[in-house]
């Protein structure tokens, strides 16, 4: 079983697909923490990831920088959105609700770097990196728990 | 009738009281972003704490201002959402206890809705207008149908005006708020030095997008390795005139879309930044429609908004009980199709 994975993303529709592909393979309790700079794609990955999750194609997903936190219905369970891009001290993500959501349903989390110590040790860390095409984007997968399996299925079909 | 008004929502204290004959009586407004300044944005938990300790005092010294006492108000208002949750709890919370006190009406209002009415305090104009909101949370486009009657025409499809001005601003180095910070480092740019994109650019409709504007600010940045002044400069000068093209066009299609002979009105901290305004009043000046930008103070963030949608609504007899909740999420338009394609502010 492997606990990590490169998948090259060609362009933002790949990204999409491969969001798609990890919602189907999303489970309750699961955190899937999305990193990469400013621009690479995260919240593209994820508004994919829940549209496909909630099967709602057209659902509303906006950038939650603002509001820190959003939750969907429409899928098996409920699906939080984190973007803690504006958070300075790790512990603050407590006062957000953040165990309380992974224990009702899927967990998406950009920036979990700024969780620190506090970052859940569970579930898939996904990392979007710059490639010289301006389009195209190389997803690290890394398992943090449970998802060892489900990444020897993922980018083989 | 004399309403104070009480807004926490992000990272302004504020309070402030108006009249029905349109003057503020009174408004105090405590920054917070000499605290966030060191963090590069907005620490939500920062906010909520320095809202606790500054508001009563806030409040107090506002009455005074206004030489009013609370028995002498007609109703309390604040910002029940959308924005963080704990300055908004803060705000609801005092505001309820003192409406309970005094035995005065609570009412909660939508911030959005604030900003939509400031121009009606400004320059007491009538319905209907176009309005565009444009801030660190939010850009749409929205027809001002009545009090408590709007109907979305576009929104971002991904960031908000004001989040693509702070990012842009982080990727180049520059300081906090983005806003600022660009239009100050832009004033010596080149602004057809680096070609772009403008997303939505031509397409129907009045949708925005500022996510591939961001992305694109990132790669010019890092193809020319080590920036200089000069290309900070340009490439700021070049980030601003492609959001306020793009606005503009958005708002073309808007008009176009409202059917009327305006006005404009322009709202949200973005409406600060003078490259835009200027595009704005080109562009209603080109249709032969009024151009209406309140004060800048009033429009960023502010108490005194918040007076008067609260006292626009006690007019109409419209009170809220003392069980509303706080409301993160709270579109205006609940009723808006929505943007295809696309993540939406709510």
């Amino acid at each position: 079983m492997s606990n990590s994975k490169t998948i090259p993303l060609s362009d933002p529709a790949r990204t999409e697909a491969l969001a798609a592909r990890l919602a189907r393979l999303a489970e309750k309790g699961d955190v899937i923490a999305l990193s990469g700079d400013l621009g690479a794609g995260k919240t593209l990955l994820a508004r994919a990831f829940i549209r496909a999750y909630t099967g709602l194609a057209d659902e509303e997903v906006p950038s939650p920088t603002f509001t820190l936190a959003q939750v969907y219905e429409g899928g098996r369970w409920l699906i939080w959105h984190f973007d803690l891009y504006r958070l300075e001290k790790p512990e603050h993500a407590l006062e957000l609700g953040l165990e309380e959501a992974i224990d009702q349903g899927v967990v998406l989390i950009e920036w979990p770097e700024r969780l620190g110590a506090e970052r859940p040790r569970q579930g898939l860390s996904l990392t979007l990196d710059f490639v010289a095409d301006p389009q195209a984007r190389l997803a690290r997968l890394e398992d943090r728990g449970g998802w060892a399996q489900r990444l020897e299925r993922i980018g083989d079909e | 009738m004399r309403v104070l008004g009480i807004e926490t929502s992000c990272d302004e204290t504020a309070a402030a009281i108006v009249d029905e004959a349109r003057t503020i009586l009174a408004e105090r407004v405590l920054s917070q972003e000499a605290l966030h300044i060191p963090y590069g944005g907005i620490v939500p938990e920062v906010a909520a704490r320095a809202h606790l300790d500054h508001l009563d005092g806030l409040i107090a010294r506002t009455l005074d201002d206004a030489q009013v006492n609370l028995a002498d108000l007609d109703a309390i208002a604040v910002t029940g959402g959308p924005g963080l949750i704990g300055g908004v709890f803060v705000g609801v919370m005092t505001a309820k206890a003192l409406a309970l006190a005094a035995g005065k009406p609570f009412l909660a209002i939508n911030h959005l809705e604030g900003h939509a009415l400031t121009v009606r305090l400004t320059d007491g104009i009538d319905f209907p207008y176009l309005l565009l909101l444009a801030s660190g949370g939010h850009c749409q486009l929205l027809v001002v149908e009545g009090v408590g009657r709007y109907r979305r025409l576009g929104t971002t499809i991904d960031d908000a005006a004001g989040e693509a001005f702070d990012k842009a601003a982080k990727l180049l180095g520059l300081g906090y708020p983005g806003g600022p910070a660009i239009e100050r480092c832009a004033q010596a740019g080149d602004p057809q030095r680096f070609p772009l994109p403008r997303p939505m650019l031509g397409r129907p409709g009045c949708d925005f997008s500022f996510s591939g504007l961001k992305t694109a600010v990132r790669q010019t940045a890092q193809g020319l390795g080590s920036l200089t002044d000069r290309d900070r400069a340009d490439l700021a000068a070049s980030f601003q005139q492609a959001v306020a093209d793009v606005v503009a066009d958005r708002a073309g299609h808007a008009l176009d879309q409202f059917g009327r002979q305006g006005p404009l009105v322009v709202a949200g901290g973005v409406a600060a930044n003078a490259t835009l305004r200027a595009r704005l009043k080109a562009l209603a000046e080109s249709r032969g429609v009024a151009f209406l930008a309140p004060p800048l103070r009033l429009c960023t963030d502010n108490a005194a908004m918040i007076a008067w949608a609260g006292l626009e609504r006690l007019r109409l007899g419209w009170t809220d009980g003392l069980d509303f909740a706080p409301r993160p999420r709270w579109p205006l338009d609940p009723a808006a199709p929505k943007a295809v394609g696309a993540g939406v502010k709510a």
